[in-house]
């Protein structure tokens, strides 16, 4: 098996998910240069409710095809984020607008223990698991495999970043958003409501991290109340390896960092052997000989390298890959 | 039945004691005053005597007291958003043009809250041709333009929201002489189409050439107000803003 080959498509499906979650923490931040630290939650509560809807679907017993099952859970799940993250902004952020920046970023973090122990009330604190219903039907490309569902989030992930940008750059909606998230006061005078507009951008963010987390939990098989902890924090590094408040920014980190990731998780354990190392390797001759190899470091390090390369970034390039100005207020 | 009481019978735009304060200091103290339908009016005055305060809280971007009456319309109750439905537009301080955005799409900023495609598509088509330089620059992002390119944006922009009147604040600023003459020519082109300009202007003696009418302020205060014949023609506007 080619480990290279295999680890980039793994990557680039983690990373697809990444590049979507992280789509709604750049665009918020864009507007209102808020980090909303609820997102993750609001990802993982996408995930819940498809579980919930899924498994309410194969319970009945319809002859419904797998793919119909799925689409069920997403479409309840997508308006249900939406709702949250329209609710989130009307009802915890907006009161704060002008407050001092420190207040709305504390309460992004009260908001997202809210809706994590929301979660835990509704599904109780054990992991979910996704009822295994897709035929998950492999095909080899050059050495390595990839899998009916990574060909799927990789298409989703894809049209949904190309709807996205199509709908921000093309649309007047969309330019309006732009020309907000420029200068709030000028685009008042142009008749643009703001509140409108920041409504706007948490509902859609809020959208795309439904899917999102759809797309992580038929991939891992799995949904847990905490899963937006972690998920959320790492695309909120892709948004910033790739310039927080740029769209491009945040599909481009999204989809190094699931790149580097598995990339680093799939090659971790070699580096990391001592046999391979000139000393080492004689020090330990006996072991080697006897086990093989002797690693520091297995791919359960693998959550590391997302924040490697977030601190990275932050010494030697804060603005990220594609930002043009540094968040030297956030 | 009475006739409804036509516009013609109220000024287009009329302040009564506005009042803008920063923190504890008074920055407009107390102003009145009104602008006609079709005047080209124009507000001068030393750095810091007002000037742009009292135009940004016509256009509701600062909180101001007192009243602010446009076409019987108490503007003060309106957000901001509000005022380019009703024809206000302002053209702000330091151009405020959308640096990101190219220039066609500044312009489709300026008509963002028109539905009428038929009728943008003309507008573009008129403020292309008065301003050709942004036809040749429709795709450029709007930040790679010279100042008086973005000047130019800034007024076509406003334009496009078809204003029935415009507040201009400071459109000579940071411009090369000859930008600032072409300037003032589309200023004087845009009155003559009927639209009615409020201008707030440092150049005093360009202001009052190209003005109808004139008010001079000082410390928040509205201290002169005449024709701009008469302004330029008064010993004591010659000796602070002409400087003769």
């Amino acid at each position: 098996m080619d480990i290279l080959l295999q680890q980039i498509i793994n990557g680039l499906t983690t990373g697809s998910v990444y590049a979507i979650v992280a789509l709604g923490y750049t665009m918020v931040y864009g507007v209102i240069q808020l980090i909303n630290f609820a997102h993750g939650e609001v990802v993982m509560i996408g995930a819940m409710v498809a579980f919930s809807v899924i498994m309410a679907l194969v319970g009945m017993g319809l002859p419904l095809p797998p793919f119909v099952i799925v689409l069920g859970g997403v479409l309840a799940a997508v308006p249900v984020c939406m709702a949250i993250g329209y609710l989130l902004e009307r009802v915890a952020y907006r009161p704060l607008r002008h407050a001092p920046r420190l207040a709305p970023l504390i309460t992004a973090i009260g908001m997202s223990i809210i809706l994590q122990h929301l979660a835990l009330l509704v599904w109780g604190r054990d992991p979910r698991a996704f009822p295994q219903i897709m035929e998950n039907a492999s095909f080899a490309v050059g050495g390595a495999a990839i899998s009916s569902v990574q060909i799927a989030i990789i298409l989703l992930s894809v049209t949904m970043m190309a709807g996205l940008t199509w709908f921000v750059y093309r649309t007047r909606f969309g330019i309006a958003i732009r020309a907000t998230a420029e200068d709030v006061r000028v685009a008042g005078l142009m008749g643009v409501d703001a509140n409108r507009v920041i409504a706007a951008t948490f509902t859609i963010g809020a959208a795309l991290g439904a899917v999102a987390g759809v797309m992580y939990g038929t991939y891992y098989g799995i949904a847990h109340y905490t899963m937006g902890f972690i998920l959320g924090l790492k695309a909120f590094s892709a948004a910033v390896l790739g310039g927080i408040g740029n769209l491009a920014g945040a599909m481009l980190g999204g989809i190094l960092l699931g790149l580097v990731e598995a990339l680093g998780a799939g090659y971790i354990g070699d580096m990391t052997d001592l046999c391979r190392w000139p000393v080492f390797g004689e020090l330990l001759a006996e072991r080697c000989a006897a086990d093989g190899h002797v690693v520091l470091f297995g791919s359960n390090y693998q959550d590391v390298f997302a924040f490697l390369v977030l601190i990275l970034v932050l010494v030697f390039r804060p603005s990220g890959l594609l930002g043009e100005r540094v968040a030297e207020r956030a | 039945m009475a006739e409804p009481p036509s516009d013609e019978r109220y000024a287009l735009l009329e302040a009564l004691n506005l009042e803008v304060h920063y923190g504890g200091i008074a920055a407009v103290r107390g102003i009145s005053f009104a602008v006609e339908a079709g005047e080209l009016v124009c507000l001068i005055g030393a750095n810091g005597a007002g000037k742009t305060s009292t135009l940004k809280a016509l256009a509701r971007m600062i909180p101001a007291r007192g009243e602010i009456h446009y076409r019987r319309e108490r503007l003060d109750r309106l957000p901001s958003h509000a005022l380019i439905r009703r024809g206000l537009a302002l053209v702000p301080e330091g151009r405020g043009i959308f640096a990101r955005l190219t220039v066609a799409e500044n312009l489709a900023m300026g008509a963002y809250h028109r539905a009428d495609r038929a009728g943008i598509a003309d507008d573009l088509a008129r403020i292309y041709d008065m301003l050709p330089r942004l036809k040749e620059r429709a795709t450029q992002v709007a930040g790679t333009l010279s100042g008086g390119e973005q000047q130019m944006l800034a007024i076509g922009r406003a334009l496009m929201g078809r204003p029935r009147l415009l507040l201009l604040d400071e459109p000579s600023m940071g411009l090369a002489p000859l930008m600032v003459e072409k300037i003032f020519e589309v200023i004087r082109a845009v009155a003559a189409q009927g639209v009615t300009i409020l201008l707030v202007e440092q150049n005093a003696r360009l202001a009052l050439q190209t003005c109808g009418r004139g008010y001079v302020m000082e410390s928040g205060q509205i201290t002169l107000a005449d024709s701009a014949a008469r302004l330029l023609a008064d010993p004591r506007v010659r000796a602070a803003y002409l400087g003769e």
